[in-house]
């Protein structure tokens, strides 16, 4: 059975890493749903969030790919029950349209969305939230005269507690301890 | 001060030499010894090439006579003498060129350091003359690529390079180095990487599960050993040999494994596959557990995988992670390098042997023997087959040379009737199936090896997708023995043909040169043989010969390699037979 995978993947800033992934996941068809490409809070670490519909077979041998990848540092798989995300969405309407009563009022309220700008010809708004409550405030706004609407990729914060951090740390830790013993194809 | 200016300073004082980047590259490699180089000069990196002239004591640089040709030869000769192999070419066509050498040595995990020469780094992104995006062409075939436009990076970018290509699962990786990073100067300093935080190749042992494997070893009741390239890639041929021998297990190798153990040996049950042996591939659905040794389950060793090893529990030893569960899913899983594995699992392997399990192997060589074999490599009448052929060259080499192959039917008769007895004697293209590998790999595998024997198995077909570098050989005078096994067809496919497609034989009938001829035109002593009676003494002449040699041996027009695990059937419904 399908379902929606969040896969953090946290890279070192190397030109090309995205065109990598996308590669696996163009070659088994795989649709991506939503990106976020940004700086992690480690510093110099990348961290992608993709976001794609799959079987827990095929994310996990993705995410194995993925992780081959030599400048990827760790890739983290989850189900949207294990994390903790948003998206980020701007709505402009005509303000002709939600001027009328209390209507602009209501809906922002209701939505727990926000007015960014105010100008004689449009509102700004900012929603954050889950993808479905996105699309029900862009079907409630879309009657007043919808001008433009944009929503990003997810960002998700796990609930796990171990940290990209500590991966490193062990990382870092294992290669001290066995400097001389890096084995080579070299049998001669 | 900039922070360039003091870098610098350091720099000088320290005593680092003021060299171009080109000359930089080739420091670079001699200090990871390297001493040839297989390539083909252009526009953007004759910066490089000149410097070459200056070393040529240290490196020798064989020009072939197609880029193709130079990534296959770099391949071989890593495949035989364990060094990563090299390769130069120029930018735009020449990179392009590489690309079909590149994803060969990428599916068959040979290391090889391609370096690509890119047009000035101003000129980047304008489709200027002979301007590929050869990283982006690149990016799916190599373990690993990169750029360089400064020559103070290049010499961390080599050393990452031959890291990367040779730890781990090795495989082919690219550096493209524009032209003015090759002529600007910088202080030099060389320092071999063997650390890179995101690529940790020296997985902790996982002693829990070789523990594990240990019990289920020392209970199984028909055990099979799978053994792969990665007995050869991880130097375990000692290791394989001596743990087959305490347990008494019974080993069958991939075609890429083949000569990881030695096929005389009494546990020694053949090659797995397509068109492997008939027993491996039988009792794998017989066996009630398996142990997979470097190797990768591939669509042509499992058959159809909804009836592929049934019985059997699987343990699967791999060093590549995404490799494990991805075609067939295991028992359990040992994620380290082979040689480490066999080494602990050893002592803890009771000594056992399996006589009446490996009787059954016995029988069905007798089965394969009868049906197939005799008439394949020992027939009386009729035309020369590819089988007798092998087997003439097996024995009359006492099974110690390196054989080389091209694709399709003369690859797997050599496959199949060469008595390997060593290993690293096997060059062939497994996972790509390339045509046109055998003739350049065979001037990589002679020149990485020159003290030994070197005899290539070549297709009419395929000898015709990279004849030009007979070139190569007439002007290095590499004394190769090359065998054409002409049947007058793409054979393999003809074969296909006849069997899954009513004989219609579109497009596989060949109209071929005079291939003694051609060969003579390139100064190569050549001989064509017909009749089977001049068949030994024509193959002992070739093999005695100083020089290069060739050998055009007429074969049966239309002959099949079988046992057939055909496509969609599982390995236990082998073809034994086929009459069309
Ligand atoms: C570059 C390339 N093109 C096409 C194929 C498909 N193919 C596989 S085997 C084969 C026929 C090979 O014929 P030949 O070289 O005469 O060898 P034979 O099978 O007769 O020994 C072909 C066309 C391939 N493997 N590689």
């Amino acid at each position: 059975m399908k379902q929606e995978f969040t896969i953090s993947l946290f890279s070192e800033n190397h030109i090309g890493i995205l065109n990598q992934i996308t590669i696996i996941l163009t070659r088994r068809q795989i649709n991506i749903e939503s990106i976020t490409a940004s700086e992690s809070a480690v510093k110099g670490v990348h961290l992608l969030t993709l976001v794609v519909k799959t079987t827990p077979d095929m994310v996990r041998k993705i995410a194995r790919q993925m992780e081959k990848l030599v400048e990827v540092l760790k890739v983290f798989v989850h189900t949207s029950d294990e994390i903790i995300y948003q998206e980020i969405a701007l709505y402009k309407v005509t303000t002709k349209g939600l001027m009328s009563g209390n209507v602009i009022d209501h809906i922002v309220r209701t939505h727990y969305a926000r007015i960014l700008e105010v100008s004689p010809e449009y509102i700004v708004i900012e929603k954050t939230g889950h993808k479905t409550e996105i699309t029900e405030l862009l079907a409630q706004l879309e009657p007043y005269g919808l001008l433009q609407f944009v929503r990003s990729g997810r960002v998700a914060i796990t609930r796990q507690v171990k940290e990209l951090v500590s991966y490193l740390r062990e990382l870092d830790e294992a290669h001290r301890v066995k400097p001389e013993e890096v084995e080579t194809y070299n049998r001669n | 001060m900039t922070e360039q200016e003091r870098h610098e300073e350091t720099a000088r004082a320290n005593g680092h030499e003021h060299i171009t980047g080109a000359e930089a590259l080739l420091k670079c490699l001699i200090a990871e010894g390297v001493d040839t180089i297989f390539g083909y000069p252009g526009g953007a990196i004759m910066p490089v090439y000149d410097k070459l002239l200056d070393y040529v004591d240290k490196l020798r640089h064989i020009l072939t006579r197609h880029e193709q040709g130079a990534a296959h030869a770099a391949q071989a000769y890593a495949m035989v003498t364990g060094k990563p192999g090299i390769c130069f070419t120029t930018s735009g066509p020449g990179a392009t060129n590489l690309v079909t050498g590149i994803a060969n040595a990428y599916l068959d995990s040979v290391p090889v350091i391609f370096i690509t020469a890119q047009v000035v780094s101003g000129l980047i992104g304008t489709d200027a003359f002979q301007e590929t995006d050869i990283l982006g062409v690149s990016m799916p075939v190599t373990k690993w690529n990169c750029q360089v436009k400064r020559s103070q990076e290049l010499p961390d970018a080599v050393a990452k390079a031959f890291y990367i290509a040779t730890t781990g699962r090795p495989g082919p990786v690219l550096i493209d180095i524009t032209k003015d990073a090759q002529i600007e100067k910088l202080y030099f300093k060389y320092k071999q990487c063997n650390y890179l935080r995101s690529y940790n190749p020296h997985i902790p042992l996982n002693t829990r599960a070789i523990e594990s494997a240990s019990i289920m070893i020392n209970h199984a009741e028909r055990p099979l050993i799978l053994a792969g390239h990665g007995i050869l890639i991880s130097g375990a041929v000692n290791e394989l040999r001596e743990f087959a021998e305490k347990t008494g297990i019974p080993v069958a190798v991939t075609l890429l494994g083949l000569s990881c153990f030695p096929t005389g040996h009494r546990l020694y049950t053949g090659f797995l596959g397509m068109h492997g042996n008939y027993g491996p591939n039988l009792l794998t659905n017989e066996a009630d557990l398996i142990i997979a040794i470097g190797m990768r389950f591939d669509d042509r060793v499992t058959g159809n995988l909804k009836k592929y090893a049934k019985k059997a529990r699987i343990i699967h030893i791999e060093i590549d992670e995404a490799e494990i569960n991805k075609n067939v899913q295991v028992d359990l899983e040992i994620h380290n390098d082979a040689r480490e594995v066999l080494q602990h699992l050893i002592p803890l392997v009771k000594q056992k042997s399996y006589e009446s399990w490996i009787r059954e192997f016995r029988i069905c060589d007798k089965t394969e023997y009868e049906k197939v074999i005799k008439q394949e490599t020992r027939p009386e009448s009729g035309d020369i087959r590819m089988g007798e052929v092998v087997r003439e060259v097996s024995e009359l080499t006492g099974g110690k040379a390196i054989i080389v192959t091209d694709v399709g039917q003369n690859q797997m008769s050599a496959a199949r009737y060469f008595k390997f007895t060593e290993p690293y004697t096997l060059v062939t293209s497994g996972g790509m199936g390339t045509m046109g590998f055998g003739l350049p790999a065979s001037v990589g595998a002679k020149t990485g090896k020159p003290e030994k024997q070197v005899v290539a198995f070549i297709g009419d077909g395929g000898f015709q997708m990279t004849i030009q570098e007979l070139g190569t050989i007439l002007h290095y005078n590499i004394p190769v023995k090359l065998i054409i096994l002409n049947n007058g067809f793409l054979g393999m496919v003809r074969q296909w043909q006849d069997m899954f497609f009513k004989k219609r034989y579109a497009s596989t009938e060949l109209v071929n040169p005079d291939f003694v001829t051609v060969a003579q035109g390139f100064r190569i002593p050549a001989k064509k043989v017909e009749k089977r009676e001049d068949l030994k003494g024509s193959l002992a002449g070739m093999l005695e010969a100083e020089g290069p040699y060739l050998l055009e041996i007429s074969v049966e027009k239309e002959g099949n390699v079988l046992p057939m695990v055909e496509p969609g059937a599982s390995v236990s419904e082998v073809t034994l037979n086929y009459k069309s």
